[in-house]
């Protein structure tokens, strides 16, 4: 095949549960042909020191996200709610375990 | 807040600059500019040393050596994730370093002559790298700074088994120690030149210092290498090539002499021992690898079409 012809591998993004009772974290991304090449490079990439014990890997382009700019109008609603929260309760002292 | 107004009290809080939030032009093309030239670095600089995988004198230090350059590889690969998060494309990077339009650091066009290297390049080479690489950590632009953590960790190990290696060599034969002088001697003024030019030459570090991309001058990471190297010389038993090189009671740090800035700009400009090799050498590996991407991307589209 000619030069010019280049077979850019997608982006994936990669998430390693770092031990069991723990969720998934986001660790980083990867090219790969397909999910499962992107599931043994992530292996190779980001668990070379016992980092993992298990490997979740999505299509970039799969990954939904809130816009930046909508962040006031998404996540401050939740900060008048005060009442929300344990403490917004007041109880005597006395009262004990709660 | 409008886009900018954000971006200014994000990096004034010492909060963290993230993908999707508005940046200047300036800070984007900066980053990519910078960790594109830190990825081009990771990947050219498994060539010094790879060079002695098959030469390694024990199965031990070949398994080191081994894991240490795939670690390399590692690194490059982290920060050419960091870099796409800002939009660069990796292939296009790639192109760009091969091309000669984008840089690396200048330590690597320097050869590996004898096995000592592999130990003064892990010491001295990846002891400067630490240096520059700690305060990035806490670099504002996020994907970065957490590529960075992920690489500071490893570089621990490639510094260590470095001086491990000397301090072998050092415990042999008078060839052995004089391979560890020699080596010495020809890395150590490269190292301090991988800290860049002095403040007064580096026109852009006040701008990437006011984003907070950059936390430390030149000069000032420089003289912390040397502070903390002068004892690490003293405890292996070689002498550092440096006449002026003595303590400043008064400063409480080190005086050190001048590095050859004329061989840095030369080297920086394509005119060092080995730039041409070097890249010589990742365009044959690009391009010896492209039936091999080729046939990967064709197999994923044979299996997606039958599904």
């Amino acid at each position: 095949m000619s030069e010019d012809v280049r077979h850019e591998w997608p982006l994936f993004e990669v998430f390693v549960r770092a031990k069991r009772g723990l969720n998934h974290v986001h660790v980083g991304s990867l090219r790969a042909a397909d999910h499962q090449m992107a599931v043994q490079h992530a292996r190779d990439l980001y668990t070379r020191r016992n980092e993992g014990v298990s490997i979740w890997v999505v299509r970039s382009d799969d990954v939904v996200a809130s816009d930046p700019d909508d962040k006031a109008a998404y996540f401050e609603p939740s900060a008048d709610k005060v009442y929300r929260h344990p403490t917004y309760y007041a109880i005597p002292d006395s009262v004990p375990h709660i | 807040m409008n886009g900018e107004e954000t971006f200014a009290d994000t990096i004034a809080r010492d909060h963290r600059v993230e993908p999707r939030d508005w940046m200047p032009d300036g800070y984007r093309q900066t980053l990519i500019r910078q960790i594109a030239q830190h990825a081009h670095s990771e990947i050219i600089g498994m060539q010094p040393e790879g060079e002695w995988i098959t030469r390694a004198p024990t199965l031990r230090r070949k398994a080191i050596l081994l894991a240490k350059v795939q670690d390399e590889a590692g690194h490059g690969l982290y920060l050419y994730s960091a870099a796409e998060t800002l939009g660069a494309d990796r292939g296009d990077l790639t192109r760009r370093l091969i091309e000669g339009r984008q840089k690396y650091s200048s330590i690597f066009n320097y050869p590996t002559l004898s096995f000592a290297d592999v130990g003064v390049i892990g010491w001295l080479v990846d002891g400067a790298a630490i240096c520059n690489q700690v305060p990035l950590c806490r670099s504002s632009y996020g994907p970065y700074a957490r590529a960075m953590i992920r690489i500071c960790k490893e570089e621990s190990f490639h510094q260590r088994q470095g001086y491990e290696l000397l301090m072998t060599m050092m415990g042999g034969t008078p060839e052995q120690r004089d391979m560890v002088q020699d080596a010495v001697n020809r890395w150590w003024w490269p190292s301090l030149m991988m800290f860049g030019p002095p403040d007064g030459d580096s026109p852009n570090s006040a701008r990437s210092m006011a984003w907070k991309i950059k936390r430390h001058s030149n000069d000032e990471l420089r003289q912390r290498f040397v502070d903390m190297t002068v004892p690490q010389a003293e405890a292996l038993g070689v002498t550092l090539p440096d006449p002026q090189l003595r303590w400043n009671e008064e400063r409480s740090r080190y005086d050190f002499g001048e590095p050859e800035w004329s061989e840095l700009k030369r080297v920086i400009s394509g005119d060092g021992p080995l730039n041409r090799q070097r890249i010589e050498r990742r365009r044959q590996a690009d391009a010896d690898g492209a039936w091999v991407r080729e046939a990967a991307a064709a197999h994923a589209e044979k299996q997606r079409s039958r599904r």
